[in-house]
């Protein structure tokens, strides 16, 4: 009784209509030697073969640890890099094969939040400038008259004075820039907005701030999020679904429950084992889940499952054949030959 | 208090103002402020705390609290100026640092206290092999020839879990992992077998997975090796897993201090309490976060009275005015809230 992804989400009766269905999405970089006489020695599997969709006003989570493709994505999602090969579908159409107004239109509802709210703002600019700039590559969606009322709305939506309006991002601290780096992304009225770790760089106190106002927006402005991540309880928290990746492959994707709560692949089991508790009476008493070694490099995957390096459960059958993302137990597609429910939350 | 030696690095405590019932290491009142082209930034405003032998203290803060500033002032590497040591003392076994001759302070260096860097990559040297960082104080400080220093490297690679130790020591930095190069790092640390280990956020820069596998070894290794350990962090996960006492800062000051335990169960501190409930759970799904509002205060304006103050959801008249002291709350715990009894007592 396996069903694939697709089957199950044209049986099943969403909640929301698909407005992105990414199909088996394939991002390689080249890499390549020699100075006069450049030739290509490999390819880095960055993305390998990704599917999922993204509904109408809901929270895709994206968790993985760093070299796992899910920055990759996020820029092939956002256009900023061409795939290799594969599909995504926004309302039907496919976006990559999108020209001319169509694309521009597209640029518009697909936006983006960065994580480094240091790096991701021009320091010679101001805030205002920063946050109207989209209305000058757009100026259909704001005449310039209205523009600095825009920017002055925009800033007050994200919690931030809007007499401030020209100030210098220097003079903000990290976690109002990231509010300007959101208030920059609704500009122009996105309906899909993708979050690469927009919370990692702030203190707690600040990252708790930030996460209650992109799920206050959310709720506001019916936003779709694909909210990527490493730190796997704050996706929890934001997520209504969540898809774990590992070297450029989803290794199970489900509600935030099924993850969570009956996950069946080794390696979210493993991830969710390893996140520290903050409770001290709790300790040692919790079964962590221990894998050795690193990840293995994305230019030469290991054959088959890709996590049998690191996997306690793997036998030969591991090596030859490439796991299915699948339901085969608990009700969500996991990518293990055997996937079984393991309670490792507690 | 019988120090381990397994390098057989010789007594620290020779001629010198060692006090042998001395804590391993005792910060006290320490005041250090930076004198910045703004003004003056006043980092730490009276940090005392200490660490035993076998011990792990965990320095709990935001940045810019100043907990890596304590750290640096320990370690002697503040950059002076703009850093300025107002006032207070650093006694290790009982000697005050703050006192000692730089010939003194390198000798401790590395035999004494050692520092484990965050960002293991910039902490490195690019252009020498992992093995020759290692083995550089080994020949200089111990006067170990070549053939001995890499010797003992590779088995502090091998006691740091680096597969392949022989191969590996002849490497450069990057080609290791975020990983392994944090391995290298405590590896380095290790290496004169230092009494009281600094570890300065060790794992923020890496994977979940591999954090936790650094902070296994991190423990083990200070467990057979009978090590003090102070871990700085911001990470309540983390500190809720490894430490003996945790001391939290903010803006400069030790706020709360208090076991592991207690801690956790009954914050002494509105901050502390602050800080956990705005921790999103693992185990369950919330809907709203708590925050605190506001903003940490600039360290070149820092507020009258309690300086969490603005912030505080309790804060009364007297929080604006009054510059809380320590508030004693059964053994070993202090909180710096005038209302810090009641706040425990509510639970």
């Amino acid at each position: 009784m396996s069903e694939t992804v697709s089957e199950r989400a044209a049986t099943e009766p969403a909640p929301g209509e698909a407005i992105l269905e990414v199909r088996d999405l394939v991002k390689h970089f080249p890499v390549r030697v020699g100075v006069l006489f450049k030739h290509v020695i490999g390819q880095v599997r960055a993305v390998d073969g990704v599917s999922f969709e993204l509904r109408r006003g809901e929270t895709l989570g994206v968790v993985g640890e760093s070299g796992c493709g899910k920055s990759t994505l996020a820029q092939v999602l956002m256009r900023l890099e061409p795939p290799t090969s594969g599909t995504a579908l926004y309302k039907g159409r496919d976006m990559f094969a999108m020209r001319g107004a169509e694309l521009r239109k597209l640029r518009r509802s697909i936006q983006i939040v960065l994580q480094d709210p240091y790096t991701s703002l021009n320091p010679r600019m101001t805030v205002g400038d920063i946050v109207g700039e989209p209305f000058d590559i757009h100026p259909e969606v704001a005449p310039k008259g209205e523009r600095r009322a825009k920017v002055r709305e925009l800033l007050d939506v994200v919690g931030l004075n809007p007499e401030h309006i020209n100030r210098y991002p220097h003079q903000f601290s990290g976690g109002q820039r990231q509010r300007i780096g959101i208030a920059r992304a609704l500009a122009l009225r996105p309906e899909i907005i993708i979050c690469d770790e927009p919370v990692s760089a702030l203190d707690v106190s600040i990252q708790a701030q930030v996460m209650n106002l992109l799920g206050d927006l959310q709720s506001e402005f019916g936003l779709s999020y694909v909210f990527i991540a490493h730190d796997l309880s704050v996706v929890r928290h934001l997520s209504d679904r969540v898809a774990v990746m590992y070297l450029g492959k989803i290794v199970e994707i489900g509600t935030e429950d099924e993850i969570y709560s009956h996950p069946t692949h080794p390696y979210t089991q493993a991830l969710l084992s390893a996140v520290p508790v903050a409770d001290p009476t709790v300790r040692g008493q919790r079964q962590v889940i221990r894998l050795e070694g690193d990840v293995p490099s994305p230019v030469d995957p290991p054959s088959g499952c890709r996590f049998r390096t690191r996997c306690w459960k793997a036998q030969d059958v591991c090596a030859e054949e490439v796991p299915e993302l699948v339901t085969r137990v608990a009700g969500h597609p996991s990518a293990c030959h055997f996937a079984e429910e393991r309670s490792v939350v507690p | 208090m019988a120090v381990q030696s397994m390098s057989g690095t010789g007594d620290l405590g020779e001629g010198t103002g060692v006090v042998p019932d001395a804590p391993l290491l005792e910060v006290e009142d320490l005041f250090v402020e930076f004198h910045t082209r703004d003004g003056v930034a006043k980092v730490l405003n009276g940090v005392s705390y200490h660490v035993d032998a076998g011990e792990t203290l965990a320095v709990l803060g935001e940045s810019g609290s100043g907990k890596s500033v304590t750290a640096q002032a320990i370690m002697g590497i503040l950059d002076v100026p703009p850093a300025v040591v107002r006032s207070g003392a650093i006694r290790f076994r009982g000697e005050d640092l703050l006192k000692v001759s730089d010939g003194r302070r390198t000798e401790l260096r590395g035999q004494g206290l050692a520092m484990v860097f965050q960002d293991a990559l910039s902490a490195l040297n690019p252009v020498f092999t992992v093995g020759f960082q290692i083995e550089e104080q080994l020949r200089v400080r111990l006067g170990m020839s070549r053939k001995d220093a890499r010797k003992r490297a590779v088995e502090l690679l091998d006691l740091v879990r680096i597969p392949n130790a022989a191969r590996r020591v002849r490497q450069y930095p990057h080609e290791f992992s975020g990983g392994m190069r944090q391995r290298a790092m405590i590896a380095m640390s290790l290496a004169l077998d230092p009494e009281l280990l600094i570890a300065d956020e060790p794992t923020t820069a890496l994977d979940v997975t591999v954090q936790a596998q650094i902070m296994d070894l991190l423990k083990e290794l200070q467990v057979e090796r009978k090590m003090g350990l102070i871990l700085i962090t911001h990470d309540l996960g983390v500190v809720a897993e490894v430490a003996d006492r945790i001391a939290v800062m903010y803006a400069g000051k030790i706020v709360e201090h208090a076991d592991a335990v207690s801690l956790y169960r009954n914050p002494g501190h509105p901050y502390t309490a602050a800080l956990l409930e705005s921790l999103p759970r693992l185990d369950l799904k919330g809907t709203e976060l708590k925050t605190i509002r506001g903003l940490p205060p600039s360290l070149l304006a820092i507020p009258p009275g309690c300086p969490f103050h603005p912030r505080c959801p309790m804060a009364e008249d007297r929080c604006r005015t009054e510059v809380p002291g320590d508030h004693r709350l059964g053994l070993g715990r202090t909180s710096k809230c005038h209302f810090a009894e009641e706040l425990v007592g509510r639970v």
